[in-house]
């Protein structure tokens, strides 16, 4: 019966005036639309979707209290397995987790569940003032939090409500981490929705300190054993970008996505007033297939540029979400699949002109399971650009695994912990993608949460033998 | 916020800040740097730490006014605050890894050109402060744009050269080199060259037909200064380095000088720093 009433669509902004602006895309539920899209759930006993939920969020109880009118339920059932429901409403791959696994996304569509959790997120964030915030009574214990991205600041909200005196450290000068210098505005919201959930974590007492990077300004060791902290969560992210390392790739004009999106987000450089500048030239060839990648060719597509998308498998491959993928074909981003660039050209002066390709064709399934990408012999071919971005991921930062004694990483480079976040140092726990490399905002988010749960455990049982 | 508590001009367009961040104090060593930002609209500017006094809490900077970004910073005034002042970051020099009693023994020889001078001083006194008294060429086009003289004579054996022989040495750092080595005898077992990548480059051709162990500190582009944007990334021999984690002193032998000052200029010629660059700057009167 439910299939009756169809998905309920989301507005958005229109592709044409969006590709020019840096405003959000997707403009959310109202009430009206969250309670009928909320109608749609079948509450099933065996709830798939809470299953394919990284953490675990119970989807139908807090659909079913929004159903019925009851934001400040559905608030509290999101709270208890997820500290940022605003931004994992906004940036989850919903398509291979809850939705993914929808009952009704079998004969028909699933229910919006990322939506309905951005819209009681975002309710959140404007009823915050009229909740009391209860901050338990302090117990004394010091943590301290190495980074402010997602992980850092799930497992500070955690441990400030369980009593501790947590404060968290950023190398950057804003809070937030890839919320803020990765992440596009017109993905997420930066004053509108990181800064209130920044906000809300500095409610329950947690002190942030910018401009602190640990490994340089000071080491884990130093927190331990000289400024009193009982316990360091380590959630530093992940690291320096990877390039292809084919000819040209210091040419003028090319970028790590990771430069060109920090440029943008961070600096504020699209933004005439700032003086950070970003150039992205007339046509744009961003090279990758994730998240990132199609940031990074929206952000160069807003700031004027002819923007392409080259990737070296198949549409069907692609890591990005299936919204963004979406959304960048509506603003006239140009996908070349099954393409991958051999070197980058150079003008006399040094800059980018081009960027010689060739067509790859799937053969046997590698280790991912995915098919994996052959050179076409003799197919190469020239994209003329004056831009190259190179979008493929990051390896390990090295700057806390240099300067932190008895800290095990693995032969990538990223910190070892277990499923707690517990590493080979007692008292310093990690998660995030400085442990499983480049991820999710919600596993990192998840990790920390996890984390925070091990840390007073670790702490706890110290108490005692005292 | 991080307050300037003393300033003054060395030469023109040269201004040195002396900044209350004790954080920083306490954890520099020669050869780092910091990321300064002076207001919310600000560039992340990295400059190299020139004198750091962990007992008052402070970091000397010296910056050159070159662009929008320098001009601003110089255009504050002593009890201005910079909004940001990140660091130590980078790898601190090599020499204050090499043990003491072997570096007794080492003639060590500095390069210093314009702006570069200051931050050897650090690098200078450290080594003065472990018993060693270095050598330092400071280079300039003319004798009133030399900075940092006075305080790098009381750690150094100080060379001048001028390129129109005001003062000391008539010619290129390069020449004095040679003089030095060639017609005083003087043996050098390691050299750090710091100044314009011109300079450095040059400089390093020069040390490298004597077969002296070079280091030479690169001024690269940077965003976040903590190993995560790749701006900063240089060749060193036939290898993609990032100046920022794994600098900034890298062998000058094997620096691809010339593709290090290509991508300085990147942004030269952006509409966005041009526009900056006209800024009729109204501080100065």
């Amino acid at each position: 019966m439910a299939e009756r009433i169809p998905r309920t669509p989301v507005r958005e902004q229109d592709p044409e005036v969006r590709a020019r602006n840096f405003e959000e895309v997707c403009l959310g539920y109202d009430a009206g639309e969250a309670r009928r899209e909320a109608s749609r759930c079948l509450n099933c006993k065996i709830a798939r979707c809470q299953q394919h939920c990284p953490v675990h969020v119970d989807i139908p109880g807090f659909i079913s209290r929004l159903a019925a009118g009851d934001e400040a339920g559905a608030a509290e059932v999101i709270a208890r397995d997820s500290s940022l429901p605003s931004v994992c409403g906004r940036v989850c791959p919903q398509e291979s987790q809850c939705e993914g696994a929808c009952v009704l996304g079998i004969k028909s569509e699933p229910v919006g569940i990322g939506k309905l959790e951005r819209y009681v997120g975002d309710w959140s964030i404007a009823h915050a003032d009229e909740r009391q915030v209860e901050i338990p009574a302090p117990n004394g214990r010091k943590v301290a939090i190495v980074g402010s991205g997602p992980a850092g600041l799930a497992c500070a909200s955690d441990l400030a409500r369980l009593g501790y005196e947590v404060t968290v450290f950023e190398a950057l000068h804003k809070i937030g981490g890839v919320l803020v210098y990765g992440i596009p505005e017109f993905r997420l919201p930066k004053d509108r929705i990181v800064a209130r959930e920044v906000e809300a974590v500095k409610r329950l007492g947690v002190k942030f300190m910018t401009d602190v990077v640990i490994g340089r300004t000071m080491t884990v060791d130093d927190l331990l054993d000289r400024m009193g902290f009982d316990a360091v969560f380590v959630g530093s992210g992940a690291g320096l970008p990877r390039f292809m390392g084919i000819e040209g790739e210091n040419l003028n004009g090319v970028f790590s996505a990771n430069e060109f999106l920090t440029r943008a987000n961070l600096m504020h450089a699209y933004d005439e007033a700032y003086d950070t500048p970003v150039y992205a030239g007339s046509r744009a060839v961003i090279v990758g297939g994730g998240n990132v990648a199609m940031d990074a060719v929206r952000t160069a597509r807003r700031l004027g540029a002819e923007a392409v998308i080259v990737y070296r498998r198949s549409e069907a491959e692609l890591p990005a979400r299936v919204e963004e993928v979406h959304h960048a074909r509506e603003e006239g981003i140009v996908f070349r699949m099954l393409t991958n660039p051999v070197r980058i050209l150079a003008d006399e002066q040094g800059w980018v002109k081009g960027i010689e390709c060739v067509e790859m064709e799937l053969g046997e399934p590698d280790e991912s399971g995915r098919r994996s990408p052959v050179v076409k012999e003799g197919s190469n071919f020239t994209i003329d650009c004056d831009v190259v971005i190179m979008a493929l991921g990051t390896s390990p930062n090295p700057l806390i695994r240099d300067t932190t004694s008895g800290l095990d990483t693995n032969r990538r480079g990223c910190i070892v912990a277990d499923d707690n976040g517990a590493t080979s140092r007692p008292g310093v726990f990690a998660g995030g993608d400085a442990v499983t490399g480049a991820a999710t905002v919600i596993l990192a988010m998840g990790a920390g949460r996890k984390a925070a749960r091990a840390i007073h455990d670790y702490i706890s049982a110290g108490s005692q033998d005292n | 916020m991080f307050k300037i508590v003393s300033r003054r001009d060395l030469a023109p367009n040269i201004t040195e800040m002396r900044v209350e961040a004790p954080l920083v104090a306490a954890s520099a060593l020669p050869g780092q740097f910091v990321i300064v930002r002076v207001d919310e609209e600000s560039e992340r500017i990295p400059l190299t730490i020139c004198d750091y006094d962990p007992e008052a809490g402070t970091v000397t900077i010296v910056t050159q006014s070159v662009g929008y970004s320098s001009q601003k910073i110089n255009s504050l005034a002593e009890g201005d605050c910079f909004l940001d002042f990140t660091g130590p970051l980078g790898r601190p020099s090599d020499l204050i890894d090499i043990d003491p009693e072997k570096l007794r023994d080492m003639k060590i020889l500095f390069v210093a050109g314009g702006v570069g001078t200051a931050p050897v001083y650090p690098q200078a006194k450290w080594l003065h402060e472990h018993g060693v008294t270095p050598e330092v060429i400071i280079g300039a086009r003319s004798k009133d744009l030399f900075t940092y003289v006075d305080e790098m004579e009381k750690v150094a054996e100080v060379h001048l050269a001028t390129d129109d022989g005001s003062a000391g040495y008539h010619g290129l750092v390069t020449g004095l080199i040679r003089k030095l080595i060639d017609e005083e005898g003087r043996h050098y077992d390691h050299c750090v060259i710091i100044g314009p990548m011109i300079m450095m480059k040059f400089a390093a051709m020069t040390t490298k037909e004597y077969e002296i162990p070079t280091m030479v500190s690169l001024n690269a582009l940077m965003v976040d200064g903590t190993g995560m944007c790749g701006a900063c990334r240089v060749t060193v021999d036939g290898q993609t380095r990032f100046t920022c984690v794994e600098g900034p002193e890298f062998d000058g032998h094997k620096v691809d000088f010339d593709e290090a000052m290509r991508r300085q200029n990147m942004y030269r010629e952006n509409p966005k720093t041009k526009r900056n660059l006209n800024h009729k700057c109204t501080c100065h009167g």
